[in-house]
């Protein structure tokens, strides 16, 4: 690639949020909004306010992450004795029955994939805001892991729904659900919105400034 | 990507990550555009791409039935039996006092899989049978697109089996004819979102008009 390839942006137009339809920009007038001719979608340039938007987000899941690790996501009373596990105890009681395979796997998606996604999405938002220059290409397919990733994490919130289920009505024992699962499942839809409103376009933006 | 030579008559597209400014080159079959500035995903060229998309989601609108229909789990402990269904976790996270909880499983596991079914056969059968587009085409499929990522079956099954193992130790789970559905339901929802090329559909719809 000898010459940086032009933008959309530089060339006054703008691709469609909804259905990539490649649309001049125009500036709307007072009280009017734009909307794609091919789709309906409102037409902007970038995703809007997805700077302070995605912050927003990021910070709430981060507070909510404390709550989410620190209490119990479920009680089981069964024959008298209870025990409350909490994300990381259930993990090593899952790795002490023997399902090492399993453990890990929950391991990765409630533990790993939470944090890479609190971390990332912040460094990208630190990395935006101080307009870096570097590596681009990475930090987008960063974004890329981030958003495909998050979806996994729900696993534990399944796993006690389903559990709640069959013994609830089995009426053998009794599980309790916690608030460290609320809290987790909070955790993990705020983050999934915070990187569907984050914009990577805002990662390339920064190289198109002179240096 | 930059050693072919750019066909100055293709139409433009602006790359949704990086919004570069691409030129759309018609695509061998199974073929994919990548942009050449951050490497993202441009488009990928599926073939009958309507048609593959349409015939998955009969296929998953017959598996989700069965899998709603039908026993999911039967739990078994000394002689006692319970049989629960695809919907009783969501159920009884409701009753238990947590509404937002049971809610939020059963639109991940129930609610937008069946709406991305509805809507996928709502778009795709008038576009298919070459009638005039479905009403408010735009928005369903746009909906129907940002649903996608809120449909979580393969997660839910997961999350199945790792129950099944916490459980093993006090009691006998038996797999229902609704748990066989549900593993169906996630290949043919893969398949169909695998076949679904939006840019097609768009472009003929434009011609539909």
């Amino acid at each position: 690639m000898s010459a940086a390839p032009a933008t959309a942006s530089r060339a006054g137009l703008m691709g469609c949020h909804g259905c990539g339809l490649l649309l001049r920009r125009r500036h709307a007038k007072r009280g009017q909004s734009l909307r794609c001719p091919r789709c309906a979608a409102p037409v902007h340039d970038r995703k809007p306010e997805s700077f302070q938007r995605t912050a927003a987000l990021v910070f709430t899941a981060a507070v909510l992450y404390v709550p989410a690790n620190l209490f119990p996501i479920m009680t089981v009373i069964s024959f008298g004795k209870g025990r409350a596990d909490t994300i990381l105890t259930g993990i090593v009681h899952l790795a002490h029955t023997g399902m090492l395979s399993l453990a890990l796997l929950v391991f990765f998606a409630s533990v790993l994939v939470p944090v890479l996604k609190l971390v990332g999405i912040s460094f990208l938002l630190w990395s935006i805001h101080r307009r870096w220059r570097w590596r681009p290409r990475d930090r987008t397919l960063l974004y890329r892991i981030i958003e495909s990733v998050g979806r996994w994490s729900m696993i534990d919130i399944f796993m006690i729904s389903i559990l709640v289920a069959l013994v609830k009505l089995g009426n053998v024992a009794t599980i309790e659900t916690g608030l460290g699962a609320t809290c987790f499942a909070a955790v993990v839809v705020l983050t999934m919105f915070a990187s569907m409103s984050f914009d990577p376009r805002l990662i390339w933006d920064a190289m198109e400034e002179e240096a | 990507m930059s050693a072919t030579t750019p066909d100055p008559t293709a139409p433009l597209m602006a790359c949704h990550e990086c919004d570069a400014l691409v030129r759309d080159r018609p695509l061998p079959p199974g073929g994919v555009a990548r942009c050449p500035r951050c490497g993202g995903l441009l488009r990928r060229a599926r073939q009958n791409s309507i048609e593959r998309t349409l015939a998955f989601t009969l296929a998953g609108l017959i598996l989700f039935t069965l899998a709603n229909v039908y026993p999911f789990m039967t739990f078994q402990l000394e002689g006692r039996e319970q049989v629960s269904n695809l919907v009783s976790g969501a159920l009884v996270l409701w009753r238990e006092g947590l509404p937002e909880l049971g809610l939020l499983v059963f639109l991940t596991s129930i609610g937008f899989p069946a709406l991305q079914i509805f809507g996928l056969l709502y778009v795709l059968v008038p576009l298919r049978l070459e009638r005039r587009p479905a009403r408010h085409f735009g928005p369903v499929f746009r909906m129907i697109l940002a649903v996608g990522p809120w449909g979580m079956l393969e997660v839910y099954l997961l999350g199945v089996l790792v129950a099944i193992v916490k459980l093993s130790e006090m009691a006998t789970l038996t797999p229902g004819v609704a748990f066989w559905s549900f593993c169906g339901l996630i290949v043919t929802a893969t398949a169909a979102n695998a076949s679904l090329d939006p840019d097609v559909i768009w472009q003929k719809l434009e011609r539909a008009r």
